[in-house]
């Protein structure tokens, strides 16, 4: 009993660590639309700069907790001049390229933090006069535990009398209600974003400053917060505060007691109960489903023609280097070769959902692991020949394709977004702790192709192939009258049911089949590396996959290709080239997004359009 | 058989009582407007008849068969067309793609994924755009269209369901008054021709008298008039409605 209220208590602790990030990122949200991925860095900054001003500054409290506030403070401005810089420019732009921007904005604060502070971890002082704990029915409590619980309810309080009791406070809740309405009314949004931005990163900042003493200082700390905080966020309603503080003790005590009773499920378990949330609740505990679009939301996507001349050109000179060049390649350049096709397919499946569907995911590297995963397992268990392996990767993706698709399109916009970012952490979890079935961490290993296929160039030539096929079929569906059906529910959904369409079916049918497409991807993935690794459904493929099609732009299939290329090129190259490969990517992206809005193949379309004065 | 059979629907938001028990029929080939000042509940009536709004109360019913609360995709396949006071088209699509949209729903072969799109009822998408003199712009993009273009391909776009029964929500609203007349007069004689029941809310008073064969009209929910052109022109309650009678009530 007595340790039940202890692990209460903890679960408090971090619940009122996690609301103060979630409430940053909640509050830039409801007022600027953006789905802020940086969030998560200024987290990190705000640790790592505390550490430095606690460290440098004389012992003591007006040491420690000036270095803290000077550090949130300092992050605030960091978040502010990234604002003015950067996201001022792209308040206009689509949902995910935002997201793309505020993406490169995490990959150059890593690198810069590598620099500036080191790998290693930096562990800090512990708090002046909260060093010692507290006896709670006759066991220990840590005090500065007890001081976090503490911080979390002031904070909300402080922020809901912001909110309600200025005029500031009257303007952000406006803008979050109904921000071209604020607009029109004569406010200057510029300084009101700016400064909501400011307030949300300063809040950030003071999450990690605070971590300080309970934790050591890390170059994870970003992308392993910026995931919980907006599964807090989502979970209570984007940009609500009352439902972000409601979400925080959620998924904080969840975290605590988890652990005692389902110590198997751990990783699994928060993500469960938000696409529990979801289901039942599609716009979160405390949310608000948005009003009525705006009519200028975005421009129309533009029509979707017969290929220009040039870029078949441009094609058939591609393929006849894909297959040409590899007679003279190496073994090095065959798997990279190799890699680029099997890419290509994943980013073009993924652009059936974003493009045409006008869906957006997250978790699109499931299926891709599910694939892997399907093959691997079929070789291992079964013992199954390499085509048998090949045939189970799209049947396996495509099944859970269609199970995690009928949840997730049910939703809209970032709320379904995140319910595939759940589905694919569940998939990415139970990889990762069945370890009886999966292997766990340490994979599946040796899932060779068959001796038929065994050579490189063989293997090559079948990926090529396989995928090359894929890919085709996905530009001859989307040119067809079902993806013709799937881009009209986006154009219109009123139109489309008005005309017969059903567009729940027309959307979960086309994410069945863009799984299918990324399992054969991932299937062919499995067997060029010889084994299958957790890290093949994690985040960061999913983020690659991604940036890979909003790079190329969405709005044709050419984009995901040249983007597939793109991407895969760059990073293969940067990372041989130098170690600061983040910082150079991330670099590249912002200009992208700054210069480029509508992806590379969207801007070649632009000039190309120009061109020939029709545009 | 009346075409569509509408039986004391009702529909209130909140307290407010939008749509308070309205009958009314539309027989094959007849041009029935729906008219009434704002906020008098047309939209709302209408919206209830092809399954956007599901009525508190009342019945909807098409050549006899219960349609009350289908979803609107059902509605149209059982052979309604809609447009809207706000067309709504596919805007990355070209005025033909959109009728062939319909054109293929229509026919079923929606779900096909192989044969593109542009090798799909071509001809007959282009037959209709042809019929309704928006053939020059069959190739241009639906998100470019002048709005009156656009109120033309929706007409198209609910032709291409061979419907029994048209819905037209302000079909000429956005237009200029040349044009107003001339798409009635061409929707008039498509319906007569083809038997098609068409119900339409207007506030173009010229283009509701010299194209309707009846006239509804509503006013707070409730139907006050029902009757041929003349008729309902001469009835004082509508005219109260529409003029106020500042004389006799002193205003309110």
């Amino acid at each position: 009993m007595e340790n039940l209220v202890l692990q209460a208590l903890s679960g408090l602790a971090s619940a009122s660590s996690l609301f103060l990030v979630a409430a940053g990122l909640t509050v830039i949200f409801g007022v600027s639309r953006i789905v802020n991925f940086a969030h998560g860095s200024f987290y990190m900054l705000g640790a790592y700069l505390a550490w430095t001003l606690v460290t440098t500054l004389p012992r003591g409290h007006l040491g420690f907790w000036g270095g803290v506030v000077a550090a949130a403070l300092a992050t605030g401005l960091i978040g502010l001049v990234v604002e003015v810089l950067l996201l001022r420019r792209i308040y206009r732009a689509p949902e995910l390229f935002q997201l793309l921007a505020t993406f490169g904005v995490v990959l150059i604060v890593q690198d810069l933090a590598l620099l500036t502070w080191g790998a290693q971890d930096l562990l800090g002082p512990r708090a002046p006069g909260l060093r010692g704990g507290t006896e709670i029915l006759g066991l220990r409590f840590p005090d500065y535990e007890l001081f976090l619980i503490v911080v979390g309810p002031v904070v909300l309080g402080l922020l809901l009398l912001l909110f309600h009791r200025t005029r500031w406070g009257t303007l952000v809740r406006a803008a979050t209600l109904d921000r071209e309405m604020v607009g029109a009314l004569g406010v200057n949004q510029r300084m009101l974003f700016t400064s909501v931005f400011f307030l949300g990163s300063v809040l950030a900042g003071l999450g990690g400053a605070l971590q300080l003493p309970r934790e050591s200082v890390n170059l994870h700390m970003d992308l392993s917060i910026i995931t919980e905080a907006f599964v807090v966020v989502v979970v209570g309603g984007l940009g609500s505060l009352g439902g972000a503080a409601l979400a925080a003790l959620l998924i904080g005590e969840l975290h605590a007691f988890g652990i005692l009773v389902l110590p198997k499920i751990t990783l699994v378990l928060v993500f469960l109960v938000m696409a529990l949330v979801l289901v039942v609740r599609p716009h979160g505990l405390l949310g608000k489903a948005p009003g009525p679009a705006h009519g200028g939301a975005g421009s129309a996507e533009p029509v979707i023609g017969p290929a220009p001349r040039p870029l078949l050109w441009l094609g058939a000179a591609a393929l006849a280097t894909a297959v040409l060049l590899p007679l003279l390649a190496g073994d090095y350049a065959l798997s990279v070769l190799t890699e680029f096709a099997i890419f290509v397919l994943f980013a073009a499946s993924l652009h059936l959902i974003m493009g045409p569907g006008g869906m957006a995911s997250f978790g699109h590297a499931a299926y891709f692991g599910l694939g892997a995963y399907g093959a691997a397992l079929a070789a291992k268990w079964l013992a199954a020949p390499m085509l048998l392996g090949l045939a189970a990767a799209p049947f396996a993706a495509g099944l859970f394709g269609l199970l995690f698709g009928w949840f997730c399109v049910r939703l809209s916009g970032v709320y379904s977004a995140m319910l595939t970012l759940a589905f694919a952490q569940i998939a990415w979890s139970v990889a990762f702790q069945w370890v009886e079935v999966t292997g766990g961490d340490n994979g599946i290993l040796g899932v060779w192709p068959d001796s038929w296929a065994a050579p490189k160039l063989v293997y090559y030539y079948l990926t090529l192939a396989l995928c090359l096929g894929a890919t085709l079929l996905l530009r001859r569906v989307i040119h067809a009258p079902f993806g013709f059906a799937l881009r009209a529910q986006r154009d219109s959904a009123l139109r489309a049911e008005a005309i017969g369409i059903d567009a729940f079916r027309t959307r979960w049918l086309a994410f069945a089949l863009a799984a299918v497409m990324a399992g054969i991807a991932g299937g062919l993935f499995a067997y060029a590396k010889g084994s299958v690794f957790p890290t093949f459904l994690g985040i960061p493929r999913s983020v690659d996959a991604l940036l890979m099609v909003l790079l190329g732009g969405v709005q044709t299939l050419s984009g995901p290709i040249i983007g597939a290329l793109a991407y895969t090129g760059l990073q293969e190259q940067l990372v041989r080239l130098t170690d600061l490969w983040r910082l150079i990517l991330g670099g590249i992206i912002v200009a992208l997004v700054l210069f480029f809005p509508q992806g590379l193949a969207g801007a070649a379309r632009a000039r190309w359009e120009a061109s020939r004065g029709d545009a | 058989m009346a075409t569509l059979e509408v039986e004391a629907l009702r529909k209130s938001f909140g307290g407010v009582q939008a749509v308070r028990g309205v009958s009314f029929a539309v027989q094959p080939g007849e041009m029935l407007a729906l008219i009434g000042p704002n906020g008098a509940g047309k939209s709302t009536c209408f919206n209830m008849l092809n399954g956007q709004l599901r009525p508190d109360a009342g019945r909807v019913r098409l050549l006899g068969q219960d349609i009350t609360g289908l979803a609107p995709r059902r509605v149209w396949r059982l052979g309604v067309g809609r447009t809207f006071q706000i067309t709504a088209t596919f805007g990355s699509m070209t005025v033909l793609e959109n009728v062939q949209m319909a054109l293929l729903s229509h026919h079923r072969r929606l779900g096909q994924l192989w044969t593109p799109v542009s090798r799909m009822d071509r001809a007959p998408a282009e037959a209709l755009l042809a019929r309704l003199g928006m053939a020059a712009q069959a190739s241009r993009p639906c998100g470019i269209l002048a709005y009156g273009d656009l109120k033309r391909v929706e007409l198209a776009i609910a032709l291409a369901n061979e419907p029994k029964l048209l819905l037209m929500d302000e079909p000429t609203a956005g237009m200029a008054p040349q044009e107003r007349v001339g798409l009635m007069a061409l929707t008039a004689g498509i319906a007569r021709e083809r038997g098609i029941a068409v119900l339409f809310t207007e506030h173009d008073m010229d283009v509701v008298f010299s194209h309707a064969d009846r006239i509804l009209v509503l006013d707070r929910g409730a139907l006050i008039a029902e009757g041929a052109p003349a008729a309902v022109r001469a009835d004082p309650r509508v005219r109260e409605v529409y003029l106020g009678s500042g004389a006799t009530q002193g205003g309110h």
